[in-house]
């Protein structure tokens, strides 16, 4: 196997993943790139179809083939690169150096099966345990994610469980094969407020005590602010605007991140009057010219815009944005 | 714009469910007490936002209002009718003011209806029962959808087509539209920008916004998302397992939060600034809501509250006025 020296636990490179359909390509997602370090958390934002879970389906190599394709793009976890890998020593990454929980805790967990069948198989898969070890072990990982009389619990259903229940079980199993890294797909867009600040909480700690790296993708910009060292801002399927959290809501760049800070309502602020909104829909990925996707819903468009994609400019302490506005004229190309 | 005049009176509303059980003979069970007991007023021109978490009945408590359930007991006064005795004819005038907006934009229009057919559905009911201004004919309605659809900021060209053709916040555009069909005095809207993207929502927040200011409408808005609570609503009471917790001016209510779960609930809600989300400290509540079908002694909120006393165990808070505005129930400022 080759493993070269690697500098970021998972380094994603120009990955594209194209969807096949009768109306075309949808190029989901064309050409990101980002870099995960041991420990960090990283946020995914963006709205929906903007090709943030397809990323991260890309990474687990989940994606359903056909209509799906991975069609260009490397991602190394470790040096090792996935893409390349076959599905026997995949699946020895898969679920235990890297781990996902998904959005809706009922689809993910198997009605039909009890939490201790489902937690068992998981670990028995992935370690060298007796079935009494791995359900020891599982009651424990329920104990860790704050879920009472967790040796009676878990012969339960998932149906008995409520929803912020669900999403303790799914942490539990996720991290039951100690991940290096947690992929949090929508982790708390399901439940409620207060059960939602209990579930952030939990992953924060958890992923802090057993030094996880974790990727999570939301549409919540106060959730990011809260919890990620850097985040990412998506949009038709390209990385917009990359960087640290506290620079990224202080100085947005892009317009794109600048219109989806201002267009949410603060409660910590009084406000009256209208709101700052972005106005018109977000494209349709299929068949996207090579344009800039925002240039129609832009307040600062130019003539440029219309007809090239902007490369990505570094503005300096890891802050990148894809903006024709941070590009000097000299550079614009002429036709 | 608002005055002091209510438009919406609500006196100890309370909406239960039956549990059936049993397959030719059905036995009651239990009881779901999806709303148990809430009073409030709903002004005219101001806008009374209703948040909690879900099954706390904020849902239920406009459909009641509305009368799609027949309330279990209470009274609803709504411009001086009484809905809930109202004859069918006194409820079909009372609805031409009172219409709803749905959280959810597929499931609320019919996909085989075209635009048209739906925003002026609403219109035709009326007219065909002799209920509409004699000028309401047939080119009138026509005219009435297009201007409809203009204002909501939907192109006039796509009355034809069917919902289907348009995403997520068109649609709720066009609800919008079907809601003000009947130049209504006050909209229901419940949960309208929550299955939006952050962009969309944003546009139909100041659609509805402008809307209000236009034609003088009262809101009634439910939604779980504090901010767009706060941002829309000019009193918002908060509600808990089928009571209402807390009655304020929506200004207020970040700064001075009295009851200890709207603390909680305010301090949970993520705000989208990384210096101030940092600062913070969060109560964070244990457990779940408990379930809704049993009948309660004590402060409906017991089981989770951190300040919770021996009195409040078994005796129900009644609603406290703290000053002209602000309402609470919590037996902490006895």
């Amino acid at each position: 196997m080759k493993t070269k020296q690697y500098k970021s636990l998972l380094e994603v490179k120009d990955l594209q993943t194209y969807f096949k359909t009768d109306a075309g390509i949808v190029k989901a997602v064309d050409g990101i790139s980002f870099d995960l370090n041991e420990g960090e958390t990283l946020g995914i934002v963006g709205e929906s179809g903007c090709g943030k879970s397809v990323t991260n389906l890309s990474i687990m190599r989940l994606i359903q083939s056909p209509p799906g394709k991975i069609v260009g793009g490397e991602i190394f976890f470790e040096g090792l690169d996935i893409l390349k890998l076959p599905e026997n020593e995949l699946r020895k990454i898969r679920g235990n150096e890297i781990s996902m929980i998904f959005q809706d805790p009922m689809t993910s967990l198997n009605p039909f099966l009890k939490i201790s069948t489902q937690m068992v198989e998981t670990i028995r898969l992935h370690q060298k345990m007796s079935h009494k070890e791995a359900l020891a072990k599982s009651i424990q990982m329920l104990q860790l994610v704050g879920i009472p009389v967790a040796e009676e619990k878990i012969y339960y259903y998932p149906h008995q469980f409520s929803g912020g229940m669900r999403q303790r079980v799914m942490i539990a199993m996720a991290l039951s094969c100690e991940a290096k890294i947690l992929i949090a797909d929508e982790p708390t867009t399901a439940l409620d407020v207060t059960i939602q600040a209990q579930i952030l909480d939990l992953i924060v700690e958890l992923t802090k005590k057993m030094n996880t790296a974790v990727i999570l993708i939301t549409h919540d910009l106060g959730v990011v602010a809260g919890m990620c060292d850097n985040v990412c801002v998506m949009y038709a399927g390209k990385i917009v605007e990359k960087a640290k959290t506290m620079e990224l809501y202080k100085n947005p760049a892009h317009p794109y991140t600048e219109g989806l800070i201002k267009s949410v309502p603060r409660l910590d602020r009084a406000h009256k009057g209208r709101l700052f909104s972005i106005e018109g829909q977000p494209p349709n990925v299929i068949d996207l010219p090579d344009c800039c996707p925002f240039h129609p819903r832009c307040h600062k468009v130019m003539d440029v815009c219309q007809h090239h994609y902007p490369p990505t400019k570094d503005l300096g302490d890891q802050h990148e944005v894809a903006c024709w506005l941070y590009v000097d004229e000299k550079e614009f190309p002429n036709d | 714009m608002t005055n002091d005049k209510p438009l919406l009176e609500v006196v100890d509303l309370k909406q239960h469910f039956p549990i059936e059980a049993g397959f030719i003979i059905k036995r009651q069970i239990g009881t779901v007490r999806a709303v148990d007991g809430i009073s409030f007023e709903v002004r005219e021109g101001e806008t009374l936002g209703i948040v909690g978490e879900s099954g706390c009945g904020k849902s239920t408590t406009v459909r009641s209002i509305s009368q799609l359930y027949k309330p279990t007991s209470g009274s609803v006064t709504f411009d001086g009718i009484d809905m809930i005795n109202a004859s069918k004819d006194q409820l079909l005038d009372a609805r031409k003011n009172m219409q709803m907006i749905f959280q959810d934009p597929y499931a609320s229009l019919n996909p085989r209806m075209t635009v048209r057919t739906i925003i002026s559905e609403p219109l035709e009911i009326y007219r065909k029962r002799g209920m509409l201004d004699e000028s309401f004919t047939k080119e009138a309605i026509e005219e009435r959808v297009e201007d409809l659809m203009e204002r909501v900021g939907l192109s006039r060209f796509f009355k034809n087509r069917y919902p289907h053709e348009f995403s997520g916040g068109q649609r709720q555009r066009i609800g919008i539209a079907r809601a003000l069909a009947l130049n209504p005095k006050m909209i229901l809207a419940d949960e309208p920008v929550s299955a939006l993207d952050v962009s969309i929502q944003s546009q139909i927040l100041n659609l509805l916004h402008d809307l209000q200011d236009e034609y003088g409408l009262t809101y009634m808005f439910i939604a779980h998302d504090l901010a767009v609570i706060e941002y829309i609503s000019t009193r918002i009471a908060v509600m808990y397992l089928g009571k209402i917790m807390e009655i304020s001016r929506s200004r207020d209510l970040y700064k001075n939060p009295l009851h200890p779960y709207t603390q909680a609930l305010l301090s949970a809600a993520p705000i989208p600034d990384p210096v101030v989300e940092k600062k913070r400290q969060r109560i964070i509540l244990s457990g779940d809501v408990p379930s809704p079908d049993v009948e309660r002694e004590g402060c409906y909120f017991y089981d989770r509250c951190k300040y919770r006393m021996e009195k409040c165990k078994s005796n129900i808070p009644p609603m406290k006025e703290m000053d002209k505005e602000h309402e609470v129930a919590c037996w902490l400022y006895e």
